[in-house]
């Protein structure tokens, strides 16, 4: 949290087109059911742009987080807000990538895809074409007609990016997307949404319980843990997978192991 | 159990013909029975002397087919179980969504709905005489009744088991109320609802037989009633073989329609219980593969669907 001005001299630097993102708070904020607070006193600043990643073992409120950011869940104390103003329900801005079987069953990779474009009001011949580049680009051109469970699950997390992107939302909201996919699945998915991302400068906040996912991915790493968000670090040399060995990272990888306790 | 095979979907040759014919010896050797048993007077306490014979009855369908009342009462019947059963799908998925996603509807209907659940809807008679000017609308309001509850019975079920993260999703692309409603809901909801609409089809028919039996002036019911009463045997036979002919068609028209809108749900590849692909191998069908009934699947159950119904698709 003390390096926001750090990061966002970071953002601009990296070459991104002029960011659409959006600044996401949260304040003092306690979140989960009202019967079973999940994680108490969150302060967070996600700069516009930003990749910010959080981890913590499984039931620590990392998925109560993000449905707090994406309006499902209102905080239970302290605020949230998007670039100012109190988040105060779900919105197209703020997009929700789950973890699997978030697509619609009934409506094949195009019509998922369709959808956001459709509730945005997009007429239907734009709606298709849209549909079909954002299927083109996750690499889903030949599955386009397919229902969701006739693709594997990798391509099913595709779709999903796809599905979210479409709306041009300004911050991407995702629930360890990677999580049921194997290892070498889940490199090229990380690949595949760094290079999907740019160019679209939205604000990313990404829930993982893998931490070398974490610090691959984010410019941030948030660090949840007991009911409370331990730690808040910039990460070094993000989204190069040769910077894996490099020593401020491998020191950061140790300290972030040693906090979450593994 | 290792030996599942994926069934052959494209034409097998002689197979399904052999099926038919397999069906239609069954129906022959019974309707054989039935005329030799009428037919020679038999009466070992069970007692068919006074049955119609087979002849009798297909004499008197013929007569019955040809003359004026059969294809009016057959139209009558017809007419008042699809209104009453489409009002009934109309109204049972309506308050069944409405009980599911509403807490206050489930306060306000709720224990109104469960109290007259349990009533069996011929029960209804006297509420239709006194609530409807005429006959005609109380035997569709009994057969409303009959259907509804099987319907908003499985409509609130399937509702209420839809997958929480598909309503997120579409509320997160920015979806309200509506939207919700008719990209998750009623699509989502779908394969239970047309589980209820089958049981509703049937229960249908016996509700509309009986009002037409009671107070009805046409319709199949009311017409197999009277010959009873005026002692022509052949001519309730001939009433109870168009009722069963009709049920089966509404019912069957009901699953192909359901079949048809479920098509996305993901089905096993393979037909448990299948017979082997290609010409009967010497080695016997391991015992467990053969005993899986393509029998009854729940409401909702989309797998045994593929056995059970395949002689609506493939045949």
């Amino acid at each position: 949290m003390s390096t926001s001005s750090e990061t966002e001299a970071r953002a601009a630097a990296v070459p991104r087109p002029p960011a659409r993102g959006t600044r996401l708070t949260l304040r003092a904020a306690a979140l989960g059911r009202p019967d079973a607070p999940a994680v108490t006193g969150v302060d967070l600043d996600v700069a516009p742009g930003e990749i910010l990643t959080v981890v913590g073992p499984s039931g620590c409120g990392k998925s109560t987080l993000l449905r707090t950011l994406a309006g499902l869940l209102p905080p239970l104390a302290g605020a949230v807000e998007q670039d100012g103003r109190p988040v105060d329900g779900p919105a197209a801005d703020r997009a929700l990538v789950f973890q699997d079987d978030a697509l619609l069953p009934w409506r094949t990779l195009r019509a998922n895809v369709e959808l956001p474009l459709a509730f945005r009001g997009v007429p239907r011949a734009a709606r298709r074409e849209q549909a079909a580049a954002w299927l083109e680009r996750v690499g889903l051109a030949a599955q386009a007609g397919q229902l969701p469970h006739r693709v594997s699950g990798g391509q099913r997390q595709r779709a999903q990016l796809a599905r979210a992107l479409a709306g041009r939302p300004r911050a991407v909201l995702m629930d360890e997307p990677f999580g049921a996919l194997d290892a070498q699945t889940r490199a090229g998915m990380q690949e595949l949404l760094v290079e999907v991302l740019h160019g679209t400068g939205a604000t990313v906040v990404f829930v993982t319980h893998d931490v070398d996912e974490a610090l691959f991915l984010g410019d941030r790493v948030a660090l949840l843990g007991a009911g409370r968000l331990t730690a808040v670090r910039d990460v070094p040399r993000p989204r190069d997978r040769s910077a894996h060995d490099d020593p401020a990272r491998v020191a950061l990888r140790r300290d972030v192991l040693t906090s979450l306790g593994t | 159990m290792t030996r599942r095979v994926r069934p052959v979907r494209q034409g097998t040759g002689p197979r399904p013909a052999a099926r038919y014919a397999l069906r239609a010896a069954a129906l022959a050797v019974a309707l054989a029975l039935w005329q030799v048993l009428s037919g020679r007077d038999v009466d070992l306490w069970l007692r068919f002397s006074q049955f119609p014979t087979v002849a009798d009855v297909a004499r008197a369908f013929a007569g019955r087919v040809t003359g004026p009342d059969y294809w009016t009462d057959l139209t009558e019947s017809l007419t008042r179980i699809l209104t009453g059963f489409l009002l009934a799908a109309v109204l049972g998925v309506a308050a069944g969504v409405l009980v599911a996603r509403s807490r206050l509807a489930e306060d306000l209907l709720g224990p109104l709905l469960e109290v007259v659940r349990p009533i069996p809807a011929i029960a209804l008679v006297p509420v239709a005489i006194l609530l409807f000017p005429s006959n005609e609308q109380g035997i569709v309001f009994i057969t409303c009744a009959a259907a509804f509850f099987p319907v908003l019975v499985s409509t609130r079920h399937a509702v209420r088991a839809l997958t929480p993260v598909w309503e997120e999703a579409v509320r997160t692309m920015g979806g309200g109320r509506w939207r919700v409603l008719a990209t998750v809901v009623l699509p989502g909801a779908l394969p239970g609802v047309f589980g209820g609409l089958s049981v509703g089809i049937g229960v249908s028919w016996i509700c509309v037989i009986s009002a037409e039996m009671i107070s009805g002036q046409y319709g199949v019911g009311y017409r197999t009633w009277q010959d009873y009463t005026v002692v022509d045997y052949p001519g309730v036979f001939v009433g109870m073989i168009t009722i069963g002919v009709l049920g089966w068609l509404t019912s069957t028209a009901v699953e192909l329609l359901g079949r048809r809108l479920t098509r996305w749900l993901p089905r096993t590849s393979y037909v448990p219980g299948a017979r082997p692909r290609t010409g009967r191998p010497a080695a016997p069908v391991s015992p467990a593969a053969t005993a899986v009934p393509a029998g009854p699947a729940g409401p909702a159950g989309p797998e045994p669907e593929e056995a059970r119904d395949e002689h609506l698709v493939r045949d």
